[in-house]
């Protein structure tokens, strides 16, 4: 029982002896129905550590922080905080202890401001005013900055993290949980959040850190516990591992490499869009300006930049959601389709997967049945002159499961009970089973593991073997690097001239990141010479 | 210990069932207190209100008569409320189609017109029902006005017109200046269904509307949009489907069948137009609408619940001077507990049992 035995001695770098964990979990498991989301996990949480909680998708991750913070009661096992056994009752009782959580799914109001969402979060008696000065100082504090009166749906998606991050530190907690916080960062952001979270741990506090992202965690994280499949198989110094020791901890075996199948051939232009300008349709939106790009079938593109440059809005703008007054702004198959509904343009062959997997790509609390007809009942025959044909949208279900390797409590449950992950894998799934001319997919390995990452990036490279067009709007340039023909960046609303993948370095993609275009540099070395 | 409420991973189909059984219970146990107040024997009353009405054969067909309108209505509404749009109208609606079915009666009066005369005032009927629902549903639309206000204020304007036209140009002469139109014609008349009863052919009609909604919730692409719109409107727009549509769509089907219950209503067992037509039908069927968990079938039962409680509060009123009102109590406080017992469909209580001496520790 080597497990066991690591057990007994939690610290395999030793530091910690003398003193008690802030926090252990003992034989902690959580069931639904038969299946065990926890097994008996045991796990130490010391002060001034920053601890990573890795595993697949569905490994268990969050249901095991999530009964750390009182969200879910565990079925058996127990709980001990400064070495006593505690139950928590819920959530506002984990936070008066000391114990602070960011959700993988952001839980604010659209509607309200960032300091409304605050206050709503918080359980104290303070006034609204008190508590927004405060609010502002811990921004300023910690480097994360916010303007309280903003209302939610104009932030980006790293703003909105920024808010849920300073709402757990206003609580001042001793022990602050991250579920995959910079799934969603870019770079730069992600940077910006490791020195807050190294400042954190030296103020004493401990840090309980999941992520997909392995050599992230070996950068910052000093201990890491490796779930699978419910158990807990290993806790290890991240630091003494490779990034391929961890990802085969996590599987039991070796992960795969995506391999780009010889002899891709691009064909004609199946997606085609002609100088694209649209206003936003929200006050803080992000105005398109002068969009162009051609891309041919066999061909995958990148699209890069800083989340909030009109990613969505681009995106709506493709998928119809939105539409465009000059049909010719946006053409699929060769037919001009900017005014066509998002239905009409699933006809012509388009598929689209958005980066918001919970209220966006799915409707969280129906099956996984519905929401594959949710998307499927325009083109992949799941309606019969009107009538819904049950058999077809499980036989989606099951295929997508089977391909993607979609694990799940039972055959067909609601979307809001998959993992994250899991979830993914089922919406990347149920477009690329539809064999889609031209996919246009946002943050395709969002939350993804390793090993499931590279089954959709080999999923989207098959695809455009197989002759589709392939528009990739991402934040991980590596992924970019290792799928894309060509990557183009975003930035304030317009779209730098695309670039070969292999010209694409992380300088050149910085730049046209940062808002700098590459002409002038090259102007001023021929004035220059 | 502790009470507290934990969000369930899934919605529970059981609590589903089993939550307006809750509510109804709640119900009466308040109503148990509400008698007592009264200074009336609580078993006796409650003995007149769910159980008298059905031992006798007159009363169960009162309560079909009763709950056809009501069921009618209710499955509109719940097309409604699915798809998150709020026509609280639903009585102006049947006033309408009454009015206008009854135009066909009224001009078709005496002369031997035939057979056509009864589907013609249905159909207008429903006709009007639905164009007179459109008016909110397109202001909410086009300018973004309350459907919930403006469908409501319309409920008092049908009743005004009714009044003037009943106490004005289709007053029956020979009435002795009662507000009324005279009899309708028997062409004009729903038939009943067993002679000298007084179950009509509209309580079929109700039952083909329930079988209607069921196929078009449970197995058609239409009902499937309904559902997504109000459960998930973002998801909804990804997948195509158009909200304001469905709101035009929805409020126009169940401003039909408001329209359609109104004139069965005046054709069948009322058999003229006159004012107080409706106890409050459009109401009632908002309470229906949510007791039978905008689920066809459940609406059919909760038709039949309310309209028992319609007839058990006559019979109350006869037999023990209950007041009349006391329904339209009861029927509110069961609307209250019904949405309070919601709650539990995606909540469950727990009892949890902290350690007192770590509570101590940190307090
Ligand atoms: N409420 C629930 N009902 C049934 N099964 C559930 C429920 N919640 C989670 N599960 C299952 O428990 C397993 C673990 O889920 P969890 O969300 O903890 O995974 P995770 O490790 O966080 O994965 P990811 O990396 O994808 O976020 C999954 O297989 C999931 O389907
Ligand atoms: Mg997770």
């Amino acid at each position: 029982m080597q497990a066991h035995q690591r057990m007994l001695d939690p610290t395999p770098n030793g530091l910690h002896s003398g003193e008690s964990p802030l926090l252990q979990t003992l034989g902690l498991t959580k069931r639904y129905g038969d299946f065990l989301a926890n097994d008996s996990i045991d796990i130490d949480i010391w002060p001034k550590e920053i601890h990573a909680l890795l595993g697949e998708n569905g490994a268990g991750k969050s249901t095991l922080v999530k009964a750390i913070y009182g969200l879910i009661q565990p079925s058996a096992g127990e709980i001990r905080w400064q070495g006593e056994r505690i139950v928590l009752s819920g959530p506002s009782e984990a936070r008066s202890r000391g114990i602070g959580m960011v959700f993988q799914h952001f839980s604010l109001f659209d509607n309200l401001t960032v300091a409304e969402n605050v206050a709503l979060g918080l359980d104290g008696k303070e006034s609204f005013k008190d508590m927004s000065a405060r609010l502002e100082q811990v921004s300023k504090t910690y480097g994360l900055p916010l303007d309280p009166r903003r209302e939610v749906w104009q932030l980006s998606v790293g703003e909105r993290q920024r808010i849920e991050i300073v709402r757990a530190l206003m609580q001042d907690p001793k022990f602050l949980i991250l579920d995959e916080p910079t799934a969603v960062l870019t770079p730069q952001e992600a940077d910006q959040l490791f020195i807050v979270l190294e400042r954190l741990k030296a103020e004493g506090r401990a840090i309980l850190y999941i992520s997909h992202k392995l050599e992230e965690v070996k950068r910052l994280c000093d201990t890491a516990t490796i779930l699978r499949g419910g158990k807990k198989v290993e806790t290890c110094n991240p630091r003494l591992e490779t990034a391929a020791s961890l990802a085969r901890m996590m599987v039991g075996g070796e992960i795969k490499e995506v391999k780009a199948p010889a002899g891709r051939q691009t064909t004609v232009p199946r997606l085609v869009v002609n100088d694209l300008s649209l206003a936003p349709s929200e006050a803080h939106g992000v105005r398109l300006e002068h969009i162009s790009f051609e891309l041919k079938g066999g061909e995958i593109l990148g699209i890069a930049g800083v989340a909030g440059n009109g990613q969505d809005e681009l995106f709506a703008a493709l998928s119809g959601e939105r539409l465009s007054r000059d049909p010719g702004t946006v053409v699929i198959e060769g037919i001009a389709a900017g005014h066509l509904s998002i239905t009409q343009r699933r006809k012509l062959g388009a598929a689209f997967v958005p980066e918001e997997r919970l209220g966006h790509g799915t409707a969280p609390r129906m099956r996984l049945s519905e929401n594959a007809l949710l998307t499927g009942h325009a083109a992949s025959g799941m309606v019969r002159r009107g009538f819904i044909d049950t058999a077809a949208t499980l036989k989606t279900v099951d295929r997508a499961t089977e391909t993607f390797d979609v694990r799940k409590a039972k055959r067909d449950p609601e979307a809001a009970s998959l993992s994250g992950g899991n979830l993914q894998k089922f919406i990347v799934g149920r477009e690329i089973l539809r064999n889609p001319a031209v996919l246009v997919v946002s943050q395709p390995t969002w939350g993804v593991d390793a090993g499931a990452a590279a089954v959709i990036r080999q999923a989207l490279l098959d695809l455009a073997t197989a002759g589709a067009a392939v528009l990739v709007t991402s934040q991980d340039l590596d992924e970019l690097a290792e799928i894309a023909d060509r990557i183009a960046v975003m930035f304030h609303g317009r779209l730098s001239a695309p670039l070969a993948t292999s010209e694409a370095t992380r300088e050149k993609l910085g730049l046209l990141m940062g808002g700098s275009s590459l002409e002038p540099k090259e102007a001023a070395h021929a004035v220059g010479a | 210990m502790q009470l507290v409420l934990e969000k369930r991973a899934e919605r529970s189909n059981t609590i589903a069932l089993v939550s307006p059984l809750i509510a109804i219970g709640l119900t009466i146990v308040t109503m148990i207190i509400l008698f007592a107040i009264l200074g009336k024997n609580p078993l006796l009353a409650l003995h007149a209100y769910f159980v008298a009405p059905l031992t006798d054969g007159y009363s169960l067909q009162e309560i079909a008569v009763k709950a056809t309108p009501l069921v009618m209505i209710a499955i509109g509404l719940s097309l409604c409320y699915l798809a998150n749009a709020w026509n609280i109208g639903a009585e102006g609606q049947f006033l309408i189609g009454a009015v206008a079915g009854s135009w066909i009666a009224v001009k078709t009066q005496g002369t031997d017109a035939g057979a056509w005369v009864l589907p013609a005032m249905l159909v207008l009927a429903a006709a009007a029902g639905a164009l007179y629902a459109l008016i909110p549903a397109i202001c909410k639309v086009k300018f973004g006005a309350s459907e919930i206000l403006t469908s409501l204020m319309l409920v008092y304007v049908a009743d005004l017109f009714l009044d003037y036209l009943v106490r004005g140009p289709w007053r029956d002469p020979h009435g002795f200046n009662f507000p009324t139109t005279a009899e309708f014609d028997p062409v004009a008349t729903v038939p009943l269904l067993i002679e000298g009863g007084r179950l009509h052919l509209g309580s079929i009609i109700a039952l083909l509307v329930v079988a209607a909604a069921a196929i078009l919730l449970g197995r058609t692409i239409k009902g499937f949009e309904i559902r997504v719109v109000g459960a998930a409107p973002r998801a909804a727009r990804f997948g195509g489907f158009n909200a304001n549509q469905l709101i035009i769509l929805t409020f126009a089907v169940s401003g039909a069948l408001a329209g359609l219950a109104g004139i069965i209503e005046v054709a069948g067992p009322v058999g003229h137009l006159q004012p107080g037509i409706s106890p409050g039908y459009g109401f009632t069927a908002i309470i229906v609408a949510f007791l039978g968990r905008l689920n066809p079938l459940g609406i059919l039962i909760a038709g039949l619940f309310l309209a028992l409680t319609f007839i058990g509060g006559e019979q109350a009123q006869i037999a023990m001077k209950i007041p009349l009102d006391v329904t339209k109590v009861f029927q509110g406080i069961l609307l209250f507990y019904v949405l309070a017992c919601d709650s539990l469909i995606l909540y469950r209580f727990k009892l949890v049992f902290p350690n007192r001496q770590v509570a101590r520790g940190t307090g």
